[in-house]
């Protein structure tokens, strides 16, 4: 099991005849990704490697029985594209796209209300269930099939994350990169709830960064519901207040989103916090011993 | 994107927010000139620098004669003011705001903000105006009112109504108020503005609801699409280092420390600053190369941090997913060559094409130390330069 797409998952891929497309296209191909048309306005009856390109999401989802699209769109058209994405009716939508407006993702958010599509993202890395299929931009090698659930804000500390757990001999469920925009679709509460309930997911690390207060929110419901040991780290200890630290959403302002109250409410609900980046995975891994997950999270 | 008081003011005139009538002036016949403009018989001079907290830093002087005006202007302008939002190095005043005084009854707090938990714009207002909104959320939370407002619909006129009644707008006001607070988020929403704060506004004797302040900041990421808005940038507020890195589309955040850091990625970038500092060693900034990073750019990210004279060492930190680690260690060789390298350099490097990176730093000469992980990296580059 792994949550919200695994090797049978149908995708297509929006803006796939762009030059960062085309590159995530074969290397989605190569992972093992299900990869079944894109959509290029007036690129209709091309290919790109191999792949059928449609002029609208609707055709492809018609012709393909495609479920999951990924948008590698520009930032100018990306709210379109996620828009005409839900209209088409796809079960999840991932948004690779960074520098979208915050108003028109708010648009978008409002646009979504009540309908059955799910955004992860924008400004994410993508979601990989480890072994079987990768929609986005991670490097698939450092991922190992195996019991741990990842989520996170940032792309690069998910795959520092990763790669120390697969190192260290514990592979993984599923990977989501929830993005580090401000508005975002799928948000920490609704992975855990999803990591909560798979049956292969033993134990969560959660990834987060300084700026807004998504990470205590998640922690609150997390010493209400979760039945999961949740390990977590939080990015920014020593960013200074005021000063955007390159993503949008990563931002102390009003004297909220600081690192050290994140900290101080994850601990007090449970949650193990590791003190640096580079001991995620220790941390991870010693409380798996003390809840006796240990030999069954071990891969290799 | 931040701009300045007098150019908030002006933009939001051209939604139909009302404001006093005011001139920007640089030099002090220019403020005299703005006062006589105005004609009015209480002239306030104001500093215009980026930063809040002016008036306490003696940034805002009442004038009651031109002669006043031209005192002020003269003591105002070329002076380096000190807020508590600025640091301690201050900035220097190089733009006056020359403002008609008014009337004031009574001031009040009006902001529109981006609320992240419900996804939606919030209007926020309070009775306690002119003091800092983050002093009055602390102490008296229940003299601030929120209207989340629907993007379809937009600030209802009940809500502006509603607000305008919680903050205790005099009734025969209220019509003003409903229609500046209905103005203010038209701005917010047409410039796409990440924040636009009105501390105070203010009711007067003549019986006008005015922003006495204005703050307005916008979401760099819909610049594109206002180009009179991008316009409005001042470079003099800004760091030389980061005015740089922008050109290069480095996202680069300069701090006091004397590690310089090159990192990819949001999250690892300020998690290796951390890392620094859990070391013991103090970073000198926030650099994130990005994804899509060429070596050219990595060679002048190379250059932003080496032309910050308190750099003592670097550090290099890269996961390559997309991001190839040849691509960086060509980079960084080339660099350091046309730069000369003379302060420690610690190069971690993990992902994809590690090997064929690590090859290139072995086979330049350099001296670079490696570094296995991302802790090991950080302890090598606090300990060289101790």
């Amino acid at each position: 099991m792994s949550v919200y797409i695994n090797k049978d998952t149908k995708v297509i891929v929006q803006g796939i005849t762009g030059g960062t497309a085309r590159f995530h296209t074969k290397q989605m191909l190569e992972y093992g990704t299900k990869i079944v048309g894109g959509v290029t306005p007036k690129k209709a009856g091309t290919e790109v490697e191999g792949v059928p390109v449609f002029n609208t999401v609707d055709d492809a989802v018609k012709a393909t029985g495609a479920t999951a699209s990924v948008i590698y769109v520009p930032a100018p058209f990306a709210a379109d594209a996620i828009i005409e994405a839900t209209d088409a009716g796809l079960d999840l939508v991932i948004c690779i796209t960074e520098h979208i407006p915050v108003m028109d993702m708010v648009k978008v958010k409002r646009y979504m209300e009540g309908k059955k599509t799910r955004l992860v993202g924008p400004n994410c890395p993508g979601v990989i269930t480890a072994d079987e299929t990768k929609i986005g931009i991670m490097p698939g090698y450092i991922h190992k099939k195996g019991h741990i659930g990842v989520v996170s804000r940032s792309g690069t500390l998910t795959y520092e994350a990763v790669h120390q757990l697969t190192q260290a001999g514990y592979g993984q469920t599923t990977a989501v990169g929830i993005g580090g925009d401000p508005v975002n679709g799928t948000n920490f509460i609704d992975v855990l709830d999803e990591f909560n309930r798979d049956p292969e997911t033993e134990a969560v690390i959660m990834i987060g960064e300084i700026g807004g207060t998504a990470e205590e929110e998640a922690a609150e419901w997390v010493k209400a519901n979760m039945k999961k040991p949740v390990v977590g780290f939080i990015g920014g200890v020593t960013a200074p207040p005021g000063k955007r630290m390159g993503h949008a959403g990563a931002i102390i302002s009003g004297g909220k989103g600081t690192a050290d109250e994140k900290i101080r409410i994850m601990e007090s609900c449970g949650i193990k916090v590791a003190d640096t980046p580079a001991v995620m995975g220790e941390t991870m891994i010693q409380a798996l011993k003390e809840n006796g997950l240990e030999e069954k999270c071990k891969t290799h | 994107m931040n701009i300045h008081e007098y150019q908030g003011k002006q933009v939001l005139r051209e939604f139909g927010v009302k404001v006093p009538n005011g001139h920007v002036a640089y030099t002090v016949d220019e403020a005299v000139e703005a006062a006589e403009k105005l004609g009015s018989s209480v002239t306030v001079v104001k500093a215009q620098i980026h930063a809040g907290g002016r008036g306490k830093a003696g940034g805002v002087k009442v004038a009651k004669s031109l002669e006043e005006v031209r005192t002020y202007a003269d003591e105002i302008l070329g002076k380096t003011l000190v807020t508590h939002q600025n640091g301690p190095d201050g900035t220097v005043v190089k733009r006056l705001l020359i403002e008609e005084g008014c009337d004031i009854q009574k001031e009040y707090y009006v902001g529109v903000v981006l609320d992240r938990a419900t996804s939606r714009v919030v209007m926020m207002a309070s009775e306690e105006g002119g003091t800092e909104i983050e002093e009055v959320a602390e102490a008296t939370p229940e003299k601030i009112f929120k209207e989340v407002i629907d993007p379809v619909v937009g600030l209802a006129p009940y809500q502006a109504r509603r607000l305008a009644f919680n903050i205790n707008i005099p009734d025969e006001l209220i019509g003003k108020a409903v229609k500046f607070m209905t103005a203010l988020y038209e701005a917010f929403v047409s410039k796409d503005c990440s924040i636009a704060e009105i501390n105070p506004l203010v009711t007067t004797g003549d019986n006008e609801v005015l922003a006495l302040d204005a703050k307005l900041n916008f979401d760099d990421n819909a610049l594109y699409r206002h180009p009179d808005i991008a316009e409005l940038r001042d470079l003099g507020e800004e760091d030389e280092k980061e005015i740089q890195a922008s050109k290069y589309d480095l996202s680069y955040v300069s701090l006091d420390g004397n590690i310089g850091c090159m990192v990819n990625g949001a999250g690892l970038a300020m998690s290796t600053m951390d890392i620094i500092k859990h070391y013991g060693g103090d970073p000198a900034n926030f650099l994130d190369v990005g994804g899509g990073a060429t070596a050219e750019k990595v060679t002048e990210a190379f250059k932003i941090i080496l032309s910050d004279k308190n750099v003592k060492g670097i550090f290099v930190n890269i996961f390559g997913g997309i991001m190839k680690c040849d691509v960086i260690a060509e980079g960084v060789v080339e660099a350091t060559k046309q730069m000369g390298l003379t302060i420690p350099l610690v190069v971690r490097l993990e992902g994809t094409n590690v090997d064929r990176g690590k090859e290139i730093l072995d086979e330049s000469g350099l001296n670079i130390t490696s570094a296995s992980s991302m802790a090991d990296g950080a302890e090598k580059i606090v300990a060289a330069v101790k």
